[in-house]
């Protein structure tokens, strides 16, 4: 009978190739703990698709997967460097996601975290919390 | 006669300089038998000087420990063992949290998701109700997060 540690070797092994710190792995009463932190928004999402393909939505319950992004430097300052306009504050990081807010042309937003090249997780001079696309945010 | 002697004795001394050498093994030769029965065990490395073995790094685990220590003293020409490697320390147990708290959190962070409910006991979160398939991971990792014994997904998944 294959452990749960054998069960989702790819899992493990994704997690540590993809830069995966503080990995600890347990198993108890057959239920297997993995916790860890990943680089990237992305990094995370990544690794929790390849749970759902060993174990499709997730109905075997004999995994508890905690995985946090790391966060970004405290106070990493950002400016809002579109052309003119105020910049989109989106749910997910995608131009396919609602927008939950807008940060104003010129202004400054604190990063959060990364989710890859291409977006961030930040926070907006008023306080709304989204992801921006990371073209037109320059590091002050 | 005197020279007869003289070559005996030198024969004499090539044998028993020749005998010397096999009996006391190169260090180089019983370190790389050393390392050998140490092969696959990872983060130990074995040292050799004068026949005396030096075991440093971090076994896996104490029975490892226990097995590498036997297999580097059964090395021809190891004289002594002297291990200085330490075992990895074992992972800090599970916390799982107590269902009070369980039960507040879970319940907010469903808040999202009002088509879920979850009943929450003895540390296992089961879901029901409804949830589309691209918001599922979602829920999974907010309640992962909140440290539950188990999560038992009993909810339909929708397109």
């Amino acid at each position: 009978m294959p452990t749960l540690e054998e069960k989702y070797a790819d899992l493990i092994t994704a997690a540590k190739a993809g830069g995966a710190s503080n990995l600890a792995v347990r198993t108890q009463d057959n239920v297997l703990y993995i916790d860890g932190v990943v680089p990237t928004g992305e990094a995370k999402d990544k690794l929790w698709s390849i749970y759902d393909k060993i174990d499709p939505d997730y109905r075997s319950g004999d995994l508890v997967l905690n995985l946090n992004v790391s966060p970004a430097a405290p106070s990493t300052r950002l400016k809002v460097t579109t052309e003119s306009s105020n910049l989109n504050i989106r749910k997910g990081p995608g131009t396919d996601q609602p927008i939950v807010g807008k940060a104003a042309h010129n202004s400054e937003v604190t990063l959060l975290s990364k989710y890859n090249d291409e977006w961030a997780l930040v926070r907006s001079a008023k306080g709304e919390e989204g992801y921006c696309s990371l073209k037109y945010l320059t590091p002050l | 006669m005197m020279l007869m002697t003289r070559t005996r004795a030198f024969g004499v001394a090539v044998a028993l300089g020749l005998a010397l050498a096999a009996c006391g093994r190169k260090d180089a030769d019983i370190k790389a038998d050393a390392e050998k029965a140490l092969s696959g065990m990872q983060g130990v490395t074995v040292d050799v000087a004068n026949g005396a073995a030096v075991i440093s790094g971090q076994f896996a685990d104490s029975a490892a420990k226990s097995t590498g220590e036997a297999a580097v003293k059964g090395v021809k020409g190891v004289k002594s063992v002297v291990d200085n490697a330490t075992v990895t320390p074992p992972p800090a147990p599970v916390v799982i949290s107590p269902d009070d708290s369980l039960k507040t959190n879970v319940t907010a962070a469903l808040k999202d998701f009002p088509t879920l409910t979850a009943d929450v006991k003895d540390g296992v979160v089961t879901l029901t109700g409804e949830v589309q398939r691209n918001a599922l991971p979602k829920v999974m990792q907010a309640l992962s997060a909140l440290h539950p014994k188990k999560i038992v997904n009993k909810a339909t998944v929708k397109k």
